[in-house]
Formats: structure tokens, sequence, C-alpha cells
């Protein structure tokens, strides 16, 4: 069982930089002495993270905390600025050469907005055809087969493969964009906010699609989502973001049961939910700050109830804080000492 | 309970377009009290936000308000004038929208939009009602108002916009406020503020609220009274407490169950099969019948309003 030791995926101090760069009036204008200075975002900073076989692991965060980012970082949409990424043990640039274009399939990406994410002018059956037509997967003749059979899995009916996306509603679309991820057969499938667009009733339809799916085809999943409810529903193991950073992660009922880091508690605390009626919310205060200029020491710092001097300064390591978590507060350290 | 704010009796806002006619509200009835929330829900094409912008007259052909009454403090608002809706809109009853990018002019500081939104309705000198736009930043908890006053737009967060939209509803103290998904775009740490808000002010104030959104579970924790709608009608409205512990319609009872934190993690969840149907088809039935598990025969006619003491209910077979 030397598969089962080695993570399916794994990202290794991954970090992605959004550079914008000076125009030539900038350049020109600090050459004159101007005090220009090209804008650097830290979309992902320095996160770790594995995922084994068979298994979901859910991202959540707020906006603008990178979780779209490490999504398109996984699933080869964008290059890391540093960092490793490893499937199946072995780097991903091991997989750039055409004997291994078929293990490179097997991580797909499921698209948040379902309108968005499907070329209007072509047909359900290209949609979902063309990328295994392409890499080989099936002849040109058997294509309409697999279409359908794709569409029969997602739960779709077969006769309207010859529709184009505007003749669907959002949970059709939704539907639609998981077969097409499906029909190049993946290992690994990155759901950006796939669940995010639709409307409670069809949400639970969609998301028990994906349960379904995971069982009949072993899939691995990293959803993401701002739904805590949703993630909690899904994932074995949640991990929380907060601008860039990983701020904790671990078992998804213990992260709920107790969270240890002070965003997690707060985030669950805000959640709203059914059975809490006519409740004084108790917000966090403060926004989440920019990404261009993020709090020096824990970003959480300007926000959080519990900060200290040392906060301000230093940035709390992600340390195991029992076993199979991680959270970085320095409000451990304390409690330890 | 108090005096009614707003009485909304058999609304029906019908459009008329080329395919034929949608009923987008279709016999809607409710009412909400001085400093109460209502929680309108509903899923997309319900006819919630509809709802809404019928009340502040804000139906545009092909729609027409066809039938019904809508009072607001006593007055009918579904026969005013142009000249008394201006006087009405923005000073007794306001509206937030979902997108507050869309609200606030983009090329305009927040003071020159706010003071607009005062001096078109009372007759104050520019300083006083930059004193009282300040003193609503102040009251929805903008930081730093004074600096925020000469803002524009782009220099605020979406949560903050919100906020200042939600300022310029206020400035007037309206005694009503139609509040459209106003955190749907928000982060779940932003719209706990918000919510925290709005439930001061109300409780302050004495405006009454209507709440429109999708998600039940915010108006668990925010509404006194709730309403249910589906497909242009209100399938089910009752206080808070009643329908959500024990709902009577089926939908009620389908979209309580498919919400993912009420489920045991990792089971397939409870879900409502099919889905919405197109409100040009719409017959008088109940237009729920093809999706519900507990459909009859008698639901092929149109269901009746059941009232019972403080509940309304549209349906021929409901849940114990």
């Amino acid at each position: 069982m030397s598969a089962a030791a080695a993570p399916l995926l794994e990202l290794r101090r991954v970090s992605k930089r959004f550079e914008r760069r000076l125009d030539l009036a900038g350049r020109i204008a600090r050459r004159l002495g101007a005090n220009l200075r090209e804008t650097v975002v830290h979309a992902v900073d320095d996160v770790s993270l594995a995922v084994r076989e068979g298994e979901v692991v859910g991202l959540v965060g707020e906006s603008g905390c990178g979780k779209s980012t490490l999504a398109r970082l996984v699933s080869r949409i964008l290059e890391p600025s540093a960092g490793e990424r490893l499937w199946r043990g072995r780097a991903y640039a091991e997989y750039d050469n055409r004997a291994s274009r078929r293990e490179r399939l097997a991580v797909q990406m499921v698209f948040q907005d379902p309108f968005a994410s499907l070329n209007p002018r072509l047909r359900i059956v290209d949609i979902v055809g063309e990328a295994p037509v392409v890499h080989g997967l099936v002849g040109r003749g058997e294509r309409d087969d697999f279409v359908a059979q794709m569409l029969e899995r997602v739960g779709m009916d077969a006769s309207l493969m010859r529709r184009f996306p505007h003749q669907f509603s959002g949970g059709q679309r939704s539907r639609i964009g998981i077969a097409r991820a499906l029909a190049v057969s993946p290992r690994f499938l990155v759901c950006d906010e796939a669940v995010a667009a639709l409307d409670v009733s069809i949400q639970a339809q969609v998301l028990n699609l994906f349960i379904r799916l995971r069982e009949e085809l072993g899939l691995t999943y990293l959803f993401i989502s701002h739904d805590l409810g949703v993630i909690r529903h899904v994932s074995d193991r949640v991990v929380v973001m907060y601008l860039g950073r990983v701020v904790e992660s671990g078992p998804t009922a213990e992260i709920y049961a107790q969270p240890n880091h002070p965003y997690t508690a707060a985030l669950i605390e805000e959640v709203p939910r059914i059975d809490a009626r006519h409740r004084s919310y108790v917000p966090i205060r403060g926004e989440i700050p920019s990404p261009l200029a993020p709090p020096a020491g824990c970003h959480f710092h300007p926000r959080c109830p519990h900060a200290f001097e040392r906060c301000r300064r230093e940035v709390p390591a992600l340390r195991e804080i029992a076993p199979g978590r991680l959270s970085s507060c320095h409000l451990n350290d304390n409690s330890c000492s | 309970m108090s005096a009614l704010v707003l009485e909304v009796q058999g609304l029906r806002t019908h459009f008329f377009t080329k395919a034929g006619v949608v009923k987008a509200v279709d016999d809607v009835t409710f009412g909400v009290g001085r400093g109460r929330v209502l929680g309108l829900a509903g899923e997309s094409g319900s006819g919630k936000s509809m709802t809404g912008y019928s009340i502040l007259g804000l139906v545009n052909p092909p729609g027409r308000i066809v039938a019904g009454s809508i009072r607001l403090g006593g007055v009918e608002l579904t026969t005013l004038a142009d000249r008394a809706w201006r006087n009405l809109r923005g000073n007794r009853v306001a509206m937030v929208f979902q997108d507050p990018m869309m609200t606030l002019n983009p090329v305009l500081r927040i003071d020159t939009q706010m003071i607009e939104a005062v001096r078109a309705h009372h007759d104050v000198t520019r300083s006083a009602a930059l004193d009282r736009c300040r003193e609503a930043l102040v009251r929805v908890g903008i930081p730093s108002p004074d600096e925020r006053l000469r803002g524009y737009p782009h220099q605020f967060s979406g949560g903050m916009r919100q906020r200042v939209a939600i300022a310029i509803a206020l400035v007037n103290k309206p005694d009503l406020i139609i509040a459209d998904e106003p955190t749907t775009a928000l982060d779940v740490t932003i719209q706990g503020q918000i919510l925290h808000q709005m439930q001061l002010l109300c409780r302050e104030s004495g405006t009454a609220l209507i709440w429109i959104t999708h998600d039940l579970s915010v108006i668990a924790g925010l509404a006194d009274e709730v309403c249910v709608m589906y497909a242009g009608r209100i399938v089910e409205a009752g206080a808070v407490d009643d329908v959500l512990d024990h709902p009577m319609h089926p939908y009620t009872r389908g979209l309580l169950d498919s919400v993912p934190s009420r489920n045991t993690p990792g089971r397939p969840l409870a879900q409502i099969r099919g889905m919405t149907p197109s409100l040009l088809r719409l017959g008088d039935a109940c237009a729920f019948r093809e999706r519900c598990s507990r459909a009859v025969e008698a639901c092929r006619l149109a269901p009746g309003v059941q009232l019972s003491s403080a509940r309304a209910l549209r349906c021929v077979n409901p849940l114990a």
C-alpha cells in the first residue's frame, strides 16, 4: 500500500503573486523621481496542501482569500510563482510530455458560473464531446453515444444533446459543466463554487450528484465554497483560508465542533442557521483588508478579539495542534507554556 | 399586533409579453407592522422581487398591476399619481437593492448623492442635510463618516457600499424599507454585520422592514414573520417559528429539508425533484403539484388560501 502513503495531489509551499508592471508613462515618471512602485498581490502565500485518494477536501474562505487562485494552480490554469505541485508523488513538470498526456487529464475543473463557463455558440454534444475526441479517448464516430452516456451519468436526458446552452436552466447547465469535466475520465475534480449560483432546491440536487459520482467513480474532490453549510455537508477535511494563507485545517466534524483559530470560530458563528431564531448578531468587526496591502504579522489581527502585541509583528506558523489538525495562531503557544 | 404600516391585498402583477401573460405576482396578500421584519422567501422566478417593485410602483411595461390594493399607512398606492409617488418614494418608503454598485452613481461623491435624497423631500439647507447624512452613516456603522462622505463609490468595498445604500434608504426615516437580497453578494462576516445593524435600526426607529431573500436561514435569524412564495403566489405565511418549525406546505418543507446544514454530512440531501415551472404555462392549479410528493387529484383546482389564527396556507393536502 505504498500508493496510500503518497497523497494523490500535493502542494508544497506554493505561492502565486500577481504583479502589475508599470506602463511606459509610469516608468518615465519613476525615472524623474516619482514614487511609483509595481503593485504586487500575494493571492496565494506559501500554501501547503495534501489530498489523499478518494478524499473530499473542502476549501472555505471569503472573497479575496485566494481560494479560486488556488483552484487554478491545482488545475494547471495558472503556474505558481514559487513552490511545488505534485501528482501521485511526482512533480507536475514530469508529466509535460506526450506519453503522460492521459495523466494530465486526471485533474479537471468544474467552474462557478454555469452561464459564463459554457460556450453559447456550441451545442451540448460539442461542449461535452470535444475534449475526449481531441485527446483520442473516443473515436469521432462514437462521440454521440459517448456524450449520451455522459449526460445520463449526470442525470440529464440524452436527447437534449443537440441543444444550445441558453435552452437550459441553471441547474441543468451545472450538470453539463460536470459532464464536460467527467468526459476525459478524471480522477480529481476541482469544484470552484460549483453550486453557488443555484437555488436551494437545485443546489441540493447538484450536491447529491457530486456525492453519487464520488461513490460511483471513486473521485477525489477539492471542493471550494464560501458556504460553510455546503462544505460541512460534502467534505471529509476542511481547509480555511484568509488573505492568501491557510489559517486552519483538519477533519470536518472536529473543526465545526471546536474551531481553533479565532477566524474559523467567527466564520462558523456568523453562518445564519435555520434553528437560530431572532438572534442578535454579534459580528466580527472590520472588513477584509485589501490583499494589496495586507496587515503585517497575522493577517487577521486587526479584526481578532484576542490579538496581542506579537500578532502585529510575527506571522504565526501553521503548526499541528492535534493529530491531523493544523492551526496558525499565536494563542496556541500561550496555552502550551 | 400594532397597526399595520403596509397592507397588501390580492395583488396581481402581470406581464403582457408576446409569448403570453406572465403572472409574476398572483393574488398576494400580506401586511407588516411598525418595527416588524417580514421575510419574503422564494427561489428565482418566484415573484418575490416583483412584489417589492410593485409596492414601490416600479413595474415597467409590459408589466402592470392588474388587481389588488397596496395601502401604506392607510393611503392607497395603486392609484397614486406620479407626483404623489415622487413625494413618497425615498421618503416614506425606500428600497435597498441587491447590487450596491447599481444603486450608487459612480461619478458622484457620496455626499452629493445623499444630500440630493434629503433635499428632494425636505426644505433644508445643504449643511443641515449634510448633518442628517452624517448621522445616517454613523447609524449604519461607517467609521469616520466625514471622510467617507467626500469619497466616491469605487473607493468603498462591497460591504461599505451596501451600508451607504442602506444609509440613503434610512436618511429620511421612512415608515417602510424594502430590502431585495441586500446581503447575497456579500461575505458571511460582512453579512453578519449588516444583519446586526438592520435589526438594531428597526427596533430603535420603528421602521417596518421587508427582507426579500432566497436564504431561509437569514430569515430565521432576522424576521418576525415569513411569507414563502412559489411561482408568483404565497404558499405559506405565518410567524417565523411556526412556519420553520412546523411547515405545512410541502414546498416549504422541501426547501427546509434541502438546506445542507440540516442533513447528516455526507448523506444525500433530501431534494425536491424537478425544477421551477415556467410562469407562462401556469393555470389555476397548484404550481407545485408536479414536483410534490403529496399531490392529489384536487391539486388540479386552484387551491384556496386557508387561514387559521395566524397562518396562511395554500394547499389542499397539507402536512399535518
